[in-house]
């Protein structure tokens, strides 16, 4: 490690992979737009962002690459996933019990 | 800069993972900044929930689901546009990047087509129309012009962005083996998507 250089490690996928994970986001949002149309009641919302977020992990995974890269961008993202959900139990805490 | 111009080559200073997490950080500064947004929705949509209903009936789902996918497919042209310098294909690798800034441009006039729609009908921050409304109207729609148009100048960014990196790919700064600039500004693209993938449900889709 004379320079210091840590150069890419090339995780090279063809092009198929990538068309793959766009084929099912499209089709998540097909599947999200028509569930919206049905009555599900209180339970819309969770069923939104429950696809909603398998669309954010394959999204994450695939396109930003985070499947394949060092076990620190992982740590990273969990940390930042953690921070934002304890600000948001904090906040419902305080404003569904007030 | 003593060393003699044939040597640089191999001496610069190079750290590809350094530059990926720095990245990773700014992004998430842009997730805590569009986080604490997502989190007032969320206080008043509780508060308000039939509110809310009625108010996002007046958005086009049609152009709303219509977006979802340019901003998807625009995704997907960006991905393709790294695969395409890691296989050292100059030519494809713009013409990929070319594609994504078109389809970020299609977006962006679909969005002005229906801010304009609102607009028409006086629906506009401020507006004597909407200030007549109920509460959880007005705030609907304080929500959905600052979000949207948060993510919106977002998009703006990232158009200049891919730009830049088209400049870059075409004088071979960015070149089949020292790419990371290309993946860092892809990164940037996605996270405009990965917003849009949780605006559209909550803004377009609740009925």
């Amino acid at each position: 490690m004379e320079h210091g250089n840590t150069e890419h490690k090339t995780h090279s996928h063809g092009y198929g992979i990538y068309v793959l994970v766009w084929l099912a986001l499209i089709a998540l949002t097909s599947i999200t737009v028509t569930v919206a149309g049905v009555d599900f009641g209180k339970l819309a919302l969770p069923i939104a962002l429950f696809i909603a977020a398998v669309k954010s992990a394959l999204v994450i995974n695939y396109f930003m690459h985070i499947k394949f890269e060092e076990p620190i961008f992982k740590v990273f993202l969990l940390l930042s996933g953690m921070t934002l959900l304890v600000i948001f139990i904090l906040t419902f805490f305080d404003v569904f019990y007030r | 800069m003593s060393q003699s111009k044939g040597a640089v080559v191999n001496h610069v200073h190079r750290d590809d993972l350094g530059a990926k997490l720095g990245m990773w950080v700014f992004l998430f500064t842009e997730v805590l900044l569009f986080g604490g947004m997502f989190l007032v929705y969320a206080v008043y949509r509780f508060q308000f929930p039939d509110l809310f209903k009625l108010a996002a009936l007046e958005l086009n789902t049609g152009l709303g689901t219509f977006n979802t996918i340019v901003l998807l497919t625009s995704s997907l042209t960006m991905v393709l546009a790294i695969v395409a310098i890691q296989k050292n294909k100059k030519n494809l690798s713009l013409f990929y990047l070319a594609a994504t800034i078109g389809f970020a441009l299609v977006f962006m006039v679909v969005k002005y087509f229906e801010w304009s729609a609102k607009f028409s009908h006086g629906i506009y921050p401020g507006s004597e129309e909407l200030l007549n409304r109920q509460n959880g109207e007005i705030l609907f729609f304080g929500l959905y012009f600052v979000m949207t148009g948060l993510h919106a100048f977002h998009v703006i960014i990232g158009v200049i962005i891919i730009a830049f990196l088209m400049v870059f790919v075409y004088k071979n700064k960015i070149v089949h083996d020292n790419y990371v600039k290309l993946e860092n500004g892809g990164l940037y693209w996605h996270l405009v998507d990965l917003i849009w993938i949780f605006l559209f449900p909550l803004f377009y889709l609740i009925h």
